[in-house]
């Protein structure tokens, strides 16, 4: 089991609590909340060791723009694939943005 | 049954635990407590290196039934085989804790527990246990003022310690892809040799411990097909009937009688457990 921090910068607070996901066997769960204005934090934990990059890469994509709205993000990972992960965190973020109207 | 039906039909057991609670509540009364914001995690698990889930596994959904207080209990089977450790155990026996004291107190809360669990969680043994042991206490404080009602509606099924808290409840329910036992296939098949069970083959093993069988054997109450709204109507069908008459658990002089009948010389089937059981339960 690996710990792994990242932190981006962001826009406006975002509001609202979102969960999707399940800690199961080639899943994950992923939590969205309002994180401190201006940074967007992620923080992974997953029980296959050795992926940094391949988190890093990933989350970049989402994140890496710095225009969307400030996050604290928890990720609780068994194993799931990059498109996996992809597809959960797309339809968290989806999720936030459909409770806030946009 | 042709494919429309299917296809008509909305499954509860595709659903994840929140959403099999949601689906049993009344439109628009669900309220979760302890949810997975609080962060109520296991501290045990990631000493062991595993990974944790926000709610550790248990949803607790506070809402109405029929109009009336109710507390539906979940457990997320794919979390670890649904397994209970020191916090999704608490959660269960607090929440029945709190529905007694609810009733004490003049507020009519009912309990329904949604089983999907292979029983303790071997990282935790000794406080799940514990735990297990105070979820047997509470439904036996509980099922006193109202019914508690159990549904196993699968494809975990309901083992271990959590076999008799299903046993204890006041009604329970099941699906076809339920299985119900106190020791899982593979544990049987470990301490009896796999000439007398084995543990890969599907349907020896669903004919012995799955929804019908269990069933036809009086064990249950109600056998229900996999849809959400059948399963909703039959908790609310057992809600009104109120307390049952006599609970099976008093029966055990019963059960004790009949397993005396059982000649272990001979291999046994599932259609002699079910005449052996259709004698019923009663000394």
């Amino acid at each position: 089991m690996e710990i792994i921090n990242f932190s981006y910068p962001a826009a406006a607070t975002a509001h609202g609590q979102i969960l999707v996901g399940v800690v199961g066997s080639g899943d994950l769960e992923v939590l969205l909340e309002a994180g401190q204005t201006g940074a967007t934090t992620v923080c992974v934990t997953t029980s296959v060791d050795g992926c940094q990059p391949v988190w890093h890469a990933l989350l970049e994509r989402f994140f890496g723009s710095g225009e969307g709205p400030a996050l604290r993000v928890e990720i609780n990972d068994f194993g799931a694939t990059p498109g996996v992960v992809s597809m959960r965190i797309a339809q968290a973020l989806e999720e936030m943005n459909a409770a806030q109207g946009k | 049954m042709n494919s429309q039906s299917l296809l008509d039909r909305d499954s509860f057991i595709e659903l994840n635990a929140r959403s099999r609670a949601r689906a049993l509540l009344d439109a628009g009364s669900f309220r979760e407590l302890l949810g997975p914001f609080d962060r109520m995690t296991s501290p045990w698990l990631p000493r062991q290196g595993v990974v944790v889930q926000a709610d550790d596994g248990v949803i607790v959904a506070k809402g109405l039934i029929d109009g009336q207080p109710a507390v539906v209990l979940a457990i997320e089977g794919t979390f670890q085989g649904g397994s209970l450790g020191e916090v999704a155990g608490a959660k269960i026996a607090g929440a029945l804790e709190l529905a007694a004291e609810d009733n004490r107190r003049g507020t009519p809360t009912r309990a329904v527990i949604l089983f999907e669990t292979g029983g303790v969680r071997l990282q935790e043994a000794n406080l799940g246990l514990a735990a297990i042991a105070e979820i047997h206490a509470a439904i036996v404080d509980l099922r006193r003022y109202q019914p508690v009602i159990g549904v196993t509606a699968g494809t975990v099924g309901c083992f271990g310690g959590m076999s008799i808290a299903a046993a204890l409840c006041s009604y329970l329910i099941v699906c076809r892809e339920a299985r119900l036992g106190l020791n899982g296939p593979a544990v049987i098949e470990q301490e009896a040799g796999i000439e007398e069970y084995d543990s890969r083959d599907k349907p020896f093993i669903w004919s012995f411990t799955g929804g019908e069988q269990r069933f036809n054997s009086g064990l249950v109450d109600a056998y229900l097909e996999d849809d959400s709204t059948a399963i909703a109507a039959q908790v609310r069908t057992f809600l009104r009937q109120g307390r049952p008459d006599s609970l099976r658990s008093d029966c055990y002089a019963g059960f004790l009688a009949r397993l005396a009948e059982v000649d272990t010389r001979v291999q046994a089937t599932p259609a002699a457990v079910r005449e052996l059981y259709k004698k019923g339960f009663q000394a």
